[in-house]
């Protein structure tokens, strides 16, 4: 598949300006640009988890969404849209529809490494045709920042707030790409907004046009919880790539595949430094800790390393 | 016309939903609902049905599937019991406020703790206020034929709700029995093609199913859902006059069984009604004016039908197959007495436990209950309106 930057950049949007997503959310750049994976022409069902992207892109009576779309419950997005995904077969089995549909649902690292893990688990092993897209920002933004499996250990949530007794989240983060992965399933990709956007956006239309079940995890920062000014989130994402914290893979067919090497790693804290949620990292006392990150950051590198050369 | 067999509830129901051939199936098993998505895989599996099984991984997800597959636009259907709609319990309410009409074959039995795998009624009375039609059954015939009208009703422009038709546990789910079946061509006339007016995969038109309203439009889609709620009442009469005309056999909100000159009454539902019904009879012969009042439509809640029948009662015994840890009686208690008291009633009331769990009722328990409502009615009051049967001592 070729990738023409300015031509995937003036698809029409499928999701309308309008709503009522923070400036700078990472989630609403998620979306947006994946849907930039359908072909034009092709008609899509959007599944949405509970969460900051459902409460402020469909309030009723206003949608933003182009294209059809369901939103149940916070848990469930991977059932919901195994149902409506099966409904499309049997329709088109019995003469109802002839038109492509393609069926893409999103979530925040809550529905999805945490609440909603069963019904995804369930809907990958079931191996639907569908790409369950999670838009990872580390916590649950939607109820106010609390620490979620996938907010990086360190991390000042306000579950897990920094004080005398805490350096904040004790735990490391769940690897749930690599977790899906060992679902079995066609296609499994990381990602984040990163260069020209060609990663995010080759990886959208491979999982969309994947048949099976396909799974996107990408970086998503919030300004809010990570606290950030709003227009560094590219700079925020790079760094989270070139420091290894993030790496850009994918796994087709049970085969890994690593995207991107840094020519040179950088250091872990040039990505956390410029966050406020590590701050407290940065008092002299605390030092050990970014050592400790590091560590953790580069054994996860050279397990996906050596995933990646089998 | 009729066809003559000999089955299981649960085997009933699998054919009436095999003769309704539905689009999609998401089911997860439970104890004692179990057979009726083993039977209807195998019907998948010998193409007997073109229907799509989903072999979801939980409860939780078979009702999130089917919301899903509905709000598509797919005639849909499931089966559980239990802590499996326990479950299901957010989505109970996602899809009768969606307006979804998923019809789901209940086998009524106890929820936890202690676990139990028998009958009673606390998962289906628990899922009371979730805005789900409710309709129950007394035996396998009655299961298979409401499982028929189901769609009927819930698909009805006027109604648009989900359904839930009922059956005991065990009781009449494993127990075999007589039972005449529709011809299967009957049944699909009867259901019809289904034609949803919106719908996920409508080429005409994309759709935004399940928004976020807050306070100035939350209020307004209860009220909409609670006017379709009454309206299913009269329905629920429409399709069971239908169903008399292909079947012969007669339906209505409940059933009046020697209820019109009787002094002595009891409301029941579900299977225990078979019960009662031979312990009416045996009072009966001895002269005792007993009479029975069998729920089939639970929800709505037909107050006033139900006030009017047992107006010229003395007492009426109101029997539970379920807790409401109110400290006041049941759930069947609680509405029945409401009913009577809005109908300036002057009948005596008292509600009974019976049956938790699977506890056998006998018909000399039944008769045991008659007998003390001849002694209330003679003292001219209740003393105590809350009471158990067949506890141990």
């Amino acid at each position: 598949m070729g990738y023409n930057f300015k031509e995937t950049m003036n698809k029409p949007e499928r999701l309308a300006g309008g709503h009522r997503m923070c400036a700078g959310c990472g989630g609403t750049i998620a979306a947006r640009n994946v849907l930039r994976g359908l072909h034009e022409g092709d008609r899509a069902v959007i599944g949405n988890a509970t969460g900051c992207m459902e409460v402020s892109t469909f309030m009723y009576p206003y949608t933003a969404w182009e294209d059809s779309y369901i939103h149940n419950a916070f848990e469930n997005a991977g059932a919901t849209l195994s149902g409506v995904e099966t409904a499309y077969r049997v329709l088109k089995k019995r003469g109802k529809i002839d038109e492509t549909y393609k069926f893409i649902t999103f979530g925040g690292d809550g529905g999805t490494y945490d609440i909603g893990l069963q019904s995804l688990s369930g809907a990958m092993e079931r191996n639907h045709d569908m790409v369950y897209v999670c838009y990872d920002n580390g916590a649950y933004m939607n109820t106010g920042i609390q620490r979620s499996s996938a907010t990086p250990m360190y991390a000042n949530t306000t579950t897990t707030p920094v004080g005398s007794e805490s350096n904040g989240k004790p735990q490391n983060r769940k690897d749930l790409a690599a977790i899906i992965a060992e679902h079995d399933v066609p296609y499994v990709a990381q990602t984040t907004f990163w260069k020209n956007f060609k990663d995010l956006h080759v990886k959208s239309e491979k999982a969309i046009y994947t048949e099976g079940a396909a799974f996107l995890n990408i970086m998503a920062p919030c300004p809010r919880g990570w606290q950030y000014p709003t227009a560094d989130i590219m700079e925020i994402c790079r760094l989270g790539v070139e420091t290894n914290y993030w790496p850009l893979f994918e796994v087709e067919q049970g085969k890994w595949t690593l995207n991107y090497e840094p020519k040179k790693k950088l250091p872990i804290e040039d990505f956390l430094i410029k966050q406020g949620r590590f701050k407290h990292l940065f008092k002299k006392e605390n030092e050990y800790l970014i050592g400790e990150f590091q560590k953790e950051v580069d054994r996860r590198w050279e397990d996906l390393v050596y995933r990646c050369s089998r | 016309m009729g066809k003559r067999d000999r089955l299981s509830g649960n085997e009933a129901v699998a054919i009436a939903m095999r003769q309704i051939n539905p689009d999609v199936m998401p089911a997860f098993p439970i104890t004692p609902s179990t057979e009726i998505p083993q039977y209807f895989s195998s019907f998948v599996a010998n193409g007997q049905v073109d229907t799509e099984f989903i072999p979801v991984e939980s409860e939780h997800s078979a009702m999130s599937a089917a919301i899903g597959a509905e709000a598509a636009g797919a005639r849909t259907l499931t089966a559980t019991s239990s802590c499996g709609m326990a479950l299901m319990w957010e989505e109970l309410y996602v899809a009768a406020s969606n307006r979804l009409p998923i019809a789901l074959a209940l086998v009524n039995r106890a929820l936890s703790g202690p676990i139990n795998i028998n009958c009673d009624h606390s998962d289906s009375m628990g899922a009371r206020d979730a805005g789900w039609i409710q309709i129950y059954a007394e035996n396998n015939q009655e299961a298979y034929d409401n499982f028929i009208q189901a769609y009927p009703i819930a698909e009805n422009a006027k109604v648009r709700l989900p359904i839930m038709i009922c059956q005991d546990g065990f009781i009449t789910s494993h127990a075999v029995e007589n039972i005449e079946l529709l011809e299967d061509k009957e049944v699909q006339a009867f259901v019809g093609d289904y034609t949803p007016e919106h719908y996920l995969l409508n080429q005409k038109e994309t759709m935004a199913v399940g928004p976020y309203a807050v306070s100035n439009y939350y209020m307004e889609a209860k009220k909409q859902h609670a006017q379709a709620m009454t309206n299913a009442k009269q329905i629920v009469l429409e399709v069971a006059k239908k169903f008399a005309e292909i079947s012969g056999r007669e339906y209505g909100l409940f059933e009046e069984y020697r209820l019109e000159d009787a002094e002595y009454a009891m409301v029941i539902i579900g299977s225990a009604a078979g019960t009662a019904k031979d312990a009416v009879d045996a009072l009966r012969e001895k002269g005792v004016k007993a009479g029975l009042l069998k729920i089939r439509l639970f929800r709505p809640f037909p107050a006033e039908e139900i006030a009017q029948a047992l107006s010229h009662a003395k007492v009426v015994a109101i029997m539970d197959r379920a807790e409401s840890l109110s400290s006041q009686g049941g759930p069947l208690g609680s509405e029945v007495m409401a009913a009577l008291y809005r109908a300036r009633s002057q009948v005596l009331a008292v509600n009974y436990i019976y049956g938790l769990g699977g506890r056998d009722v006998r018909v000399d328990q039944v008769a045991e209950v008659f007998g003390q409502l001849e002694k209330d009615a003679a003292a001219g009051k209740i003393a105590d309106a809350y009471r158990y049967l067949g506890l141990r001592e």
